[in-house]
């Protein structure tokens, strides 16, 4: 089997065609009369195979492109996006966002970032580590994985596959201030799933590694192993009876619960007042021993960006400090409608982290002593107007610092507020695949209902 | 007038100067390299959206959008590939991709075009182009001041617009040649309401496979707006809901998210040809108490959930799923129905030509029974009536499945009495389906807002039932009895 599409992003992506394109389209929008403009665009190529029960079950190629200009004819915006980036069609999409903006409504906010706002000297962050993977290759990645997942154990009795997946983006950015930057990405992941079974029924799960580069994405082995194992501790399941007890959330799930407090923080939420954080600067959110913090320059990262989708550039910064909210998440826009500085963060935040503590994360089960151990969250029963939490849950139980069983169909509640206040330690056990990066969270009590 | 398939060849192929000669050729090419199926799926999409905020249209935006799919099939094997540049060249190199998959399967010659018209569903007409933007506006400003009209503790208001066109047309080694035009609108009413301090919000909206004039008739549009501050001040006065199993009474409409969740997802046949579902190799068992008769239906006019045809080129049709309790049927594409020796029943959909098609539902609803709502709630003497609900999922191997309440009451001595505040439910599948206890009278679909995601790809769905008590299921509050 040849790979028959170009693997390699610049056999897909002329990269001064596209500042080009992003060139062409600001100066047509401002003949067409637009005040201000901003062009975003992207190409992609990608590859993914999965394999299932040892044979290939697909394979795709991706190739992915697109352009978009939001425009402001005054204090008024409009927007418009297109995957065809042929000359007229480009000219059409600019026609169609002057047209919007034509027919909005003035909004004394809207507009882009101020001008000296926008990132200077853009240092190279290492984030593009293309992988030349054949397709032969990558069957072969995703074979080792899925079976070592199958040998794990005789009660793995079936697969769901094993994925690898690669690919490498562009991305480019100018606005009417003369800014124009531009950057490619690469990301690549291996990940599995697989079902156990015994005679209470059947349970899957999976496993995952994912990096911007090939070296550092762990053992197709590891993972597949990890996935078996994973799948095989959750049979034979139990209830338990509803309860107020310690929750610890496992590494792999506590990520959930900063990202819940990073929306509550973000600008959109609390000009349009739906947080139930509102008014929280430098007001205590957590206790004394937590610190949250924002790194969008780590070499490498998952979740680093020099600038953000306002062309800003993005800088460290500590968001909670001894407990103390101590910056909000905001963009240019919502900075100006709640009258405070622009933070970078337009699009979201870059590299999050909870400072961990000393303890590992048996540590943290014998400082639960008897509780619930998360492994598994299910659903979106999160209220962010209120802070209200309660959400589907799996895990274990454990007693004397130590797992005992797992245990399925609960839910978990509490308010966000007492969750965070009453959020003891954070484990030295950091799960550094996501964006937001914590190790395992112990909450000091919440209501599990069951039987 | 235009039939569907020379509107979407008018509109997709004719500007790319491609003919039904170069599709054969194509398909030659995918299917000469030892490949037992493949087709092509041709899309152009335009979609526009309008939001209104702090009482102004602040924005609006309009992508346009368009490409093709190429898939082989070799056995259980899928090569895929695609691109957003319609043209011979990028087909043909698609193609070639998308058959590195085949190592095995027959020679398979191309068969005779079968041009079979299916008669449309709803309008071919563009939603865009259904109001001026200036009415569109219009309407969105007095859907504003009628919503803060309704009472003085509306502190916010958002509203959201959305209209889609979307063209497809399907040709396949098959024969199928077939195209369909699908018109989707979509308007959300959100509101924040604030009293001594205390903020709650409530959401209502709807839509349909239709126009934009949909929202205008009968005062619709207003109707989402009432019913979002209806139950943004239900909420004001909510007390924390009760944690631990009991009695719940499910309302009619988009509280069929239930069946969704709990049976929908595991009758998928990619899942129970795979054995991964806890309803594989199940059919002809009891799955649900013998109340419940359950069906996925794409052919009603107008639905979200409807399509005249799949992303196959399959005409839609109703399925029993579930009859009187005994699991009957799951729902097919063409690849798991030919693996599991059975018929496609036009449930091959796609969220884009550049995701591969799977088995997906698409109006999932369970039929009425004999019995009045009011005597549902009155027979409960202690319990939860869950009227609105947020999403939910579910675990298809071990069948627990979550949907969240956000507009619920407590059921005391047959009686509805204080709104609870939101709260997650869990069950398993087949288990919760057996303690469907009573089935009401009052079957009702969504109002057209669904969304299902399933592997990534989101396609836009419908679920219904009639008032439903359930003996024991499981609550999430905050408040252990």
């Amino acid at each position: 089997m040849n790979n028959a599409l170009p693997c390699r992003l610049n056999e897909f992506v002329n990269e001064s065609t596209y500042q080009q394109m992003v060139d062409d389209m600001l100066k047509m929008a401002r003949q067409l009369g637009a005040d201000q403009a901003e062009v975003g665009a992207h190409a992609s190529i990608g590859l993914n195979v999965t394999v299932r029960l040892n044979e290939v079950e697909t394979l795709e190629f991706n190739r992915d492109k697109a352009i978009g200009i939001t425009v402001y004819v005054g204090q008024r915006k409009g927007s418009a996006s297109t995957t065809d980036i042929s000359p007229a069609s480009l000219k059409s999409t600019v026609e169609a966002a002057i047209s919007l903006a034509r027919m909005t409504q003035p909004d004394p906010f809207a507009g882009l970032a101020e001008a000296i706002e926008m990132a200077q000297d853009i240092k190279p962050l290492e984030l593009y580590h293309p992988w030349d993977l054949t397709v032969e290759e990558a069957i072969r990645l995703s074979k080792t994985c899925e079976q070592n997942a199958l040998a794990f154990d005789k009660k793995i009795v079936n697969s769901e596959g094993s994925t690898l997946s690669s690919a490498q983006s562009y991305h480019v950015y100018g606005n009417s201030h003369g800014f124009l930057g531009y950057y490619p990405t690469s990301r690549h992941s291996l990940s599995c799933t697989v079902i156990a079974e015994d005679a209470k029924g059947m349970e899957r799960d999976y496993q995952y590694t994912v990096a911007r580069a090939k070296e550092l994405l762990d053992k197709a082995e590891k993972v597949g192993i990890d996935a078996g194992e994973r799948a095989v501790r959750r049979l034979s399941a139990k209830k338990l009876p509803t309860q107020r007890v310690p929750v610890l959330f496992h590494a792999t799930v506590a990520s959930g619960l900063l990202s819940h407090f990073i929306s509550a923080i973000s600008g959109g939420r609390l000009f349009r007042k739906s947080s139930f954080l509102l008014d929280s600067l430098n007001k205590p959110v957590f206790g004394k021993h937590i610190h949250i913090y924002e790194r969008p320059h780590i070499k490498g990262g998952m979740g680093s960006a020099p600038f953000d989708s306002d062309g800003v550039a993005t800088k460290d910064k500590d968001i909670v400090l001894e407990g103390e909210v101590k910056s909000y998440i905001l963009s240019a826009y919502s900075a100006r409608k709640l009258n405070l500085i622009n933070t970078g963060n337009a699009g979201g935040v870059h590299n999050i982290f909870i400072k961990p503590g000393e303890e590992d994360f048996d540590a943290l089960l014998k400082k639960m002593n008897r509780g619930l151990l998360v492994t598994e969250l299910m659903g979106q029963g999160i209220n962010l107007v209120t802070g209200d939490y309660s959400r589907g849950a799996a895990g274990f139980w454990v007693e004397n610092g130590q797992i005992q069983y797992p245990v399925h169909e609960i839910t978990i509640a509490e308010n966000l507020q007492n969750m965070f206040k009453r959020l003891v330690a954070v484990g030295n056990d950091v799960d550094k695949r996501s964006n937001i990066q914590t190790g395992s969270l112990l909450i000091e009590e919440m209501t599990l209902a069951g039987t | 007038m235009k039939n569907s398939l020379e509107f979407a060849s008018d509109r997709i192929l004719v500007p790319a100067g491609l003919t039904v000669t170069d599709l054969e050729r194509v398909l030659g090419q995918l299917l000469g390299h030892r490949v037992d199926s493949g087709d092509l799926y041709f899309q152009s999409v335009k979609h526009e959206s309008f939001l209104l905020e702090d009482g102004i249209v602040k924005e609006g935006s309009f992508n346009l959008d368009h490409g093709v799919g190429v898939r082989a099939i070799s056995g259980e094997k899928t090569g895929f590939a695609y691109s957003d540049d319609i043209i011979l060249p990028a087909l043909e190199q698609a193609a070639v991709a998308a058959r590195a998959i085949a190592s095995q399967g027959s020679q398979t010659a191309l068969c005779a075009w079968k041009h079979k018209i299916t008669k449309p569903l709803y309008t071919e007409k563009s939603p865009l182009d259904s109001l001026t933007n200036e009415e569109k506006i219009a309407l969105l400003r007095q859907i504003d001041s009628f919503a803060r009209k309704q009472d003085p503790r509306v502190t916010q208001v958002i509203v959201s617009l959305v209209g889609v066109f979307d063209t497809i047309l399907v040709v396949s080694s098959d024969g199928t040649m077939n195209a369909d035009v699908r018109p989707l609108v979509r308007l959300n009413v959100n509101v924040i309401v604030e009293q001594n301090g205390r903020r709650e919000s409530g959401s209502s909206g709807g839509g349909g496979r239709t126009t934009y004039e949909y929202f205008t008739e009968n005062e619709r549009a207003f109707d989402y707006a009432k019913e979002a501050v209806h139950q943004a001040l239900v909420n004001l006065e909510a007390i924390d809901a009760p944690a631990g199993t009991m009695t719940v009474v499910l309302g009619p409409g988009w509280p069929g998210v239930l069946l969704h969740e709990a049976v929908g997802h595991g009758l998928e046949g990619d899942f129970n040809r795979k054995g991964s579902s806890t309803f594989s190799g199940r059919i002809g068992e009891r799955v649900a108490s013998p109340l419940c008769t359950v069906v996925d239906d794409g052919t009603i006019p107008n639905r979200r959930g409807s399509l005249t045809i799949d992303d196959e080129g399959t005409p839609t049709q109703r399925t029993v799923l579930i009859e009187n309790g005994i699991l009957k049927g799951y729902l097919q594409d063409k690849l798991n129905a030919k693996l599991m020796g059975v018929a496609p029943t036009g449930n091959g959909r796609r969220e884009s030509f550049s995701h591969i098609p799977m088995p997906r539902m698409t109006n999932t609803f369970m039929l009425p029974g004999p019995h009045a709502p009011e005597e549902i709630i009155a027979s409960v003497e202690k319990g939860l009536y869950a009227v609105n609900f947020g999403g939910g999922s579910v675990d298809i191997t071990s069948g627990k499945f979550v949907f969240s309440a956000n507009e619920a009451y407590l059921i005391e001595n047959g009686k509805i009495t204080r709104p609870v505040k939101g709260a997650t439910l869990i069950g398993n599948g087949p288990d919760v389906m057996n303690k469907v206890v009573m089935v009401g009278n009052d079957l009702a679909l969504d109002s057209g807002i669904g969304t299902c995601g399933k592997e990534g790809q989101s396609v836009p769905v419908g679920v219904g039932q009639p008032t439903l008590r359930v003996d024991n299921i499981t609550v999430g509050g905050t408040k252990n009895n």
